[in-house]
């Protein structure tokens, strides 16, 4: 398609304004004024709404196609969700205002506080920080209240343990925070290796960063003993909440002994993933971290919502204010609606969803870790690679067939890997036709695979040239 | 089964069956008996009626009818109606990220557009296609320099907003680089003080304009000086300010981030907001998030991706740019619709407007004989100097319909008869002459 730059015509406008006294301009020192022209587009309302309308057909999005993307939890958005957070009441409120008179802003931090609440009891932590923006950002908050935490005890410590399996984002928000990494392979049943474990650790260790379940899709089966080891070192236990869509009332982080955790709003609460954000990643923690949470944070003194900047050990801030509070709103409201019988279902039929399709396709696909799974599953594409078919292959295929691939390539700990998460929201109906899709990719990878390297056929654009992207860069449009 | 679980009954046992297993607590047996939790008080659901009554009531317990005075970085501008309806969009916003770019190219034109026009507003090289807010966006532009020159010190102006500075002094609690925030003289920055401390230790220099309190200056010759010493320059600008005021590539400024709040995001009690990041082509592959580039398909046919993608954690891990994983698309598309509604002219016009209005008011005040206002050039926002706690004013101001401003005093503890007052393009004349009176009445002036 065209840009929007391309619909330009000198002298158009897409806005309705008043009129301008363009010689104000005079008041102003030329020293301090522009004169590079401004290079925007010039386009009529109807020219913008065209352009972008149409650009949006030519995504895939949850309301349009199935999207089994493992490790993201592409559910379902509930409309009402987005309806109630978009209400004027809370879209005009300045947010410096709760600094001046909490008593013009008690619904929002009435909000604030309960989500926090509601959260703790969901996830076994005493507080919570709304303030990460995203699930790293709430990693690396976890990671400076790590450093806080030990500062104030006077340890000295220097690494993160975390294992092969685990996202991108725990190593680099580690080393963001200022730590070096320790690396775990996971052993033969998809665990975390605890024999390795045990000779890696040591008393500077500040803290071991898990997935649970792992990204792998399993129910780490030695964590009990993992806390243990770590807690004997005062390392302490991070839990990344990707994949909590899994444990709903069955299992509380907090009560295990997790320390910190960071809950991804936009995966197991249901808030639109946005084309790639914004998203919510707040970060819950134990008694022990307490002191070090950033402010302010919403307390209730007789009956009143409060901003508290006096938390004796705080790191600072991280977020200007509350975070995204418009996500935060989305997903308390998905919580209140969906109540303790409905969290606990969503779990339930995330679980029975993967399972189906496992059982359905296991005896195509190379499965490296042949257990019940939890929310999600790996397969590995190597039995289709002998005849030449790669995972991103696959993936391709999918697309022609109007269903978003899964996650491949991830975890890296398995080789062609095509992580599946089909989520609760899906039905039944829609996961046959998954199923049917991948047993006739398996067979056709068989007979043609020519025809599964090709795909997709169907999309607007074929696959890209992805090395010339990066070798000719172009990263603005022709003007 | 209700709500947004489609099963029957007989499905869920017919996939039981399938399975192999009898009841779905059988599918969590990997989770040993003494680790599973025993409570789970979580309050009953409520159906859609109930639910709209109830967030209704939590809605109503804010005063969102209050008319804006007050900016502080984050301003009340107006949001034209195609902007919602391009974000409500169902393909643009329960939508992935565009890792498929077969099935995302809507996304990574948009953010491909996004990206050029921010280059067009700061006169910059290249922007990536954004970062989470203002704050963050700052910090990761001090982690470029700091990477590129490997040096340890930060020099930051107290004009730079005070809620960035705290982020990035959050941000660097365990990391060996060294913050110093040079003090304002009154309201200006202090040029001389800083040419002092820029050393061969120094990174980055960090500068705001218009600055906390308003004042718009041009920072070209303290950038050249910097940069003699190998010191790169950041900018924080005020995306609004850009349809008229001096570029931050005009300024020689090495990097330029803002909170793109207000273009075209609600102010939504603190977000989502939009980090806006550009840089010099120098510091282009050192620049965190992610990138879209153009290029072609299998056929020939102009294709856009995601780009550059060896910078990031997930081919990187600890050695990328940054741990981001994410950026604020939508908020993006927001920015984009609204720059491409506004346009060339428009944008200008509407930065005019804001000016124009601000400088309304100012001429009002000037017959308040208990308030002064703090000279300089400004834009939008100004600051005035009142007899007594400006906390305290504006306490008055909220009972009487108006966040009448920013008491400097949150901020500052040496200004706390300072009070910042913005006047966007959304203050009628009537609302201007309305809280005029009102301020006038209340200072007894």
């Amino acid at each position: 398609m065209k840009t929007i730059f391309e619909n330009s015509i000198k002298g158009r406008k897409g806005v309705i304004s008043g009129e301008v006294n363009n010689d104000l301009i005079k008041k102003i020192d030329e020293k301090f004024l522009r004169k590079e022209e401004l290079s925007l587009p010039e386009v009529s309302e109807l020219d913008v709404i065209r352009h972008y309308i149409n650009l949006s057909k030519l995504n895939f999005s949850v309301d349009t196609e199935f999207y089994p993307l493992g490790s993201c939890t592409m559910k379902y958005n509930p409309k009402v969700c987005e309806k109630l957070a978009s209400r004027e009441e809370f879209l005009n409120l300045h947010p410096f205002l709760s600094y001046i008179d909490e008593d013009s802003v008690q619904g929002v931090l009435e909000i604030i506080y309960e989500i926090s609440r509601l959260l703790c009891e969901i996830t076994g932590m005493k507080k919570i920080t709304t303030q990460p923006y995203a699930g790293a950002h709430g990693e690396l908050t976890g990671v400076l209240l790590m450093a806080a935490y030990h500062k104030a005890k006077g340890n000295n410590k220097k690494y993160i343990i975390i294992p092969d399996s685990a996202h991108g984002t725990n190593p680099a928000s580690a080393a963001m925070g200022g730590y070096s990494i320790i690396s775990i392979p996971v052993d033969k049943d998809g665990n975390m290796d605890v024999n390795i474990l045990k000779e890696k650790i040591n008393e500077e260790v500040a803290g071991i960063m898990m997935t649970v379940p792992s990204t792998l899709g399993l129910f780490e089966k030695n964590i009990k003993e993992i806390i243990e080891l770590a807690h004997k070192y005062d390392a302490l236990m991070y839990y990344d909440g990707a994949n909590l869509n899994a444990i709903l009332g069955k299992l509380k982080p907090g009560e295990i002994g997790f320390d910190i955790i960071h809950i991804n709003l936009h995966k197991t609460f249901s808030t639109p993933h946005g084309g790639g954000g914004p998203g919510s990643g707040v970060v819950g923690v134990s008694g022990k971290i307490m002191d070090f949470l950033p402010v302010p944070e919403v307390i209730k003194e007789n009956e009143k919502f409060k901003l508290n900047f006096n938390i004796k050990n705080s790191i600072g801030s991280v977020a200007s204010f509350y975070g995204n509070f418009q996500v935060l709103l989305k997903a308390f409201i998905y919580i209140i609606l969906l109540g303790k019988k409905g969290l606990i279902k969503v779990s339930e039929v995330a679980v029975l969803n993967a399972n189906y399709i496992l059982a359905k396709i296991k005896s195509y696909y190379d499965v490296p870790y042949n257990r019940i799974c939890m929310h999600e599953f790996v397969l590995s594409a190597r039995k289709q690679l002998k005849n030449g078919v790669h995972a991103i292959d696959i993936a391709k295929y999918l697309i022609d067939n109007k269903i978003h691939p899964p996650t491949v390539y991830f975890p890296l700990v398995v080789e062609e890997a095509i992580m599946i998460e089909p989520t609760e929201t899906e039905s039944k109906q829609t996961l046959d036709e998954f199923i049917d899709i991948m047993i006739k990719i398996a067979e056709i990878s068989e007979k043609e695979p020519e025809k599964i390297k090709q795909a997709p056929l169907k999309t607007p654009i074929l696959r890209v040239d992805e090395a010339k992207a990066a070798r000719e860069l172009k990263l603005k449009c022709d003007i | 089964m209700s709500g947004f679980i489609p099963h029957t009954e007989e499905e869920i046992i017919q996939m039981l069956n399938v399975i192999g297993v009898n009841k779905i607590e059988d599918l969590f047996l990997d989770i040993p008996e003494n680790l599973k939790t025993k409570n789970f008080n979580i309050p009953d659901g409520l159906d859609e009626i109930e639910l709209e009554k109830k967030v209704k009531n939590l809605a109503k317990k804010n005063r969102s009818d209050i008319i804006n005075f007050a900016g502080g970085g984050y301003y009340d501008h107006f949001i034209p109606a195609a902007v919602d309806v391009i974000s409500s969009r169902s393909e643009f916003y329960t939508a992935y990220t565009p890792y498929q770019p077969e099935a995302s190219q809507g996304t990574l034109q948009a953010i491909f557009e996004y990206q050029t026009m921010i280059t067009g507003l700061t006169g910059l090289d290249y922007s990536n296609a954004s970062l989470y807010d203002g704050g963050t966006a700052l910090y990761e532009a001090i982690a470029i320099t700091v990477r590129t020159n490997n040096r340890s010190k930060v020099i930051i102006d107290k004009g730079v907003n005070p809620l960035f500075r705290k982020i990035v002094k959050t941000y660097s609690i365990n990391l060996p680089l060294k913050i110093i925030e040079v003090d304002l003289k009154d309201v200006y920055t202090d040029r001389e003080k800083i040419k002092e401390l820029l050393d061969d230790e120094t990174a980055a220099l960090v500068v705001q304009n218009p600055n906390f309190f308003g004042i718009v200056e041009d920072f070209e010759d303290l950038f050249i000086f910097a940069k003699q010493k190998n010191i790169s320059a950041i900018l924080v600008f005020y995306p609004v300010s850009l349809g008229i005021l001096k570029t931050p590539g005009e300024m020689k400024a090495d990097i330029a981030v803002a909170e793109g709040q207000s273009l075209g995001l609600p102010l939504c009690f603190g977000g989502p907001y939009l980090g806006i990041i550009a840089v010099d082509k120098k510091y282009l592959r050192k620049m965190p998030g992610r990138i879209v580039g153009e290029t072609i398909d299998k056929e020939g046919r102009k294709a856009y991706v995601l780009t550059l993608q060896a910078r990031e954690q997930h081919i990187r891990r600890e050695k990328a740019t940054s741990n981001i994983c994410s950026n604020q698309a939508l908020c993006a598309l927001r920015a984009v619709v609204f720059l491409s509604l506004y346009g060339k002219n428009g944008f200008r016009e509407l930065a005019l407007k804001n000016f124009e209005n601000a400088e309304y008011l100012k001429e009002k005040f000037s017959d308040i004989k208990n308030l002064k206002i703090k000279q300089g050039q400004t834009f939008n926002e100004f600051t005035i100097e009142i007899k007594e706690d400006a906390f305290n004013i504006v306490k008055e101001l909220i009972r009487k319909g108006f966040f009448g401003g920013l008491p400097a005093g949150l901020f500052f503890e040496d200004k706390k008869n300072y009070l910042i007052i913005s006047v966007t393009e959304k203050r009628t004349k009537d609302e201007i002459d309305t809280f005029y009176k009102i301020l006038k009445e209340i200072l007894k002036g």
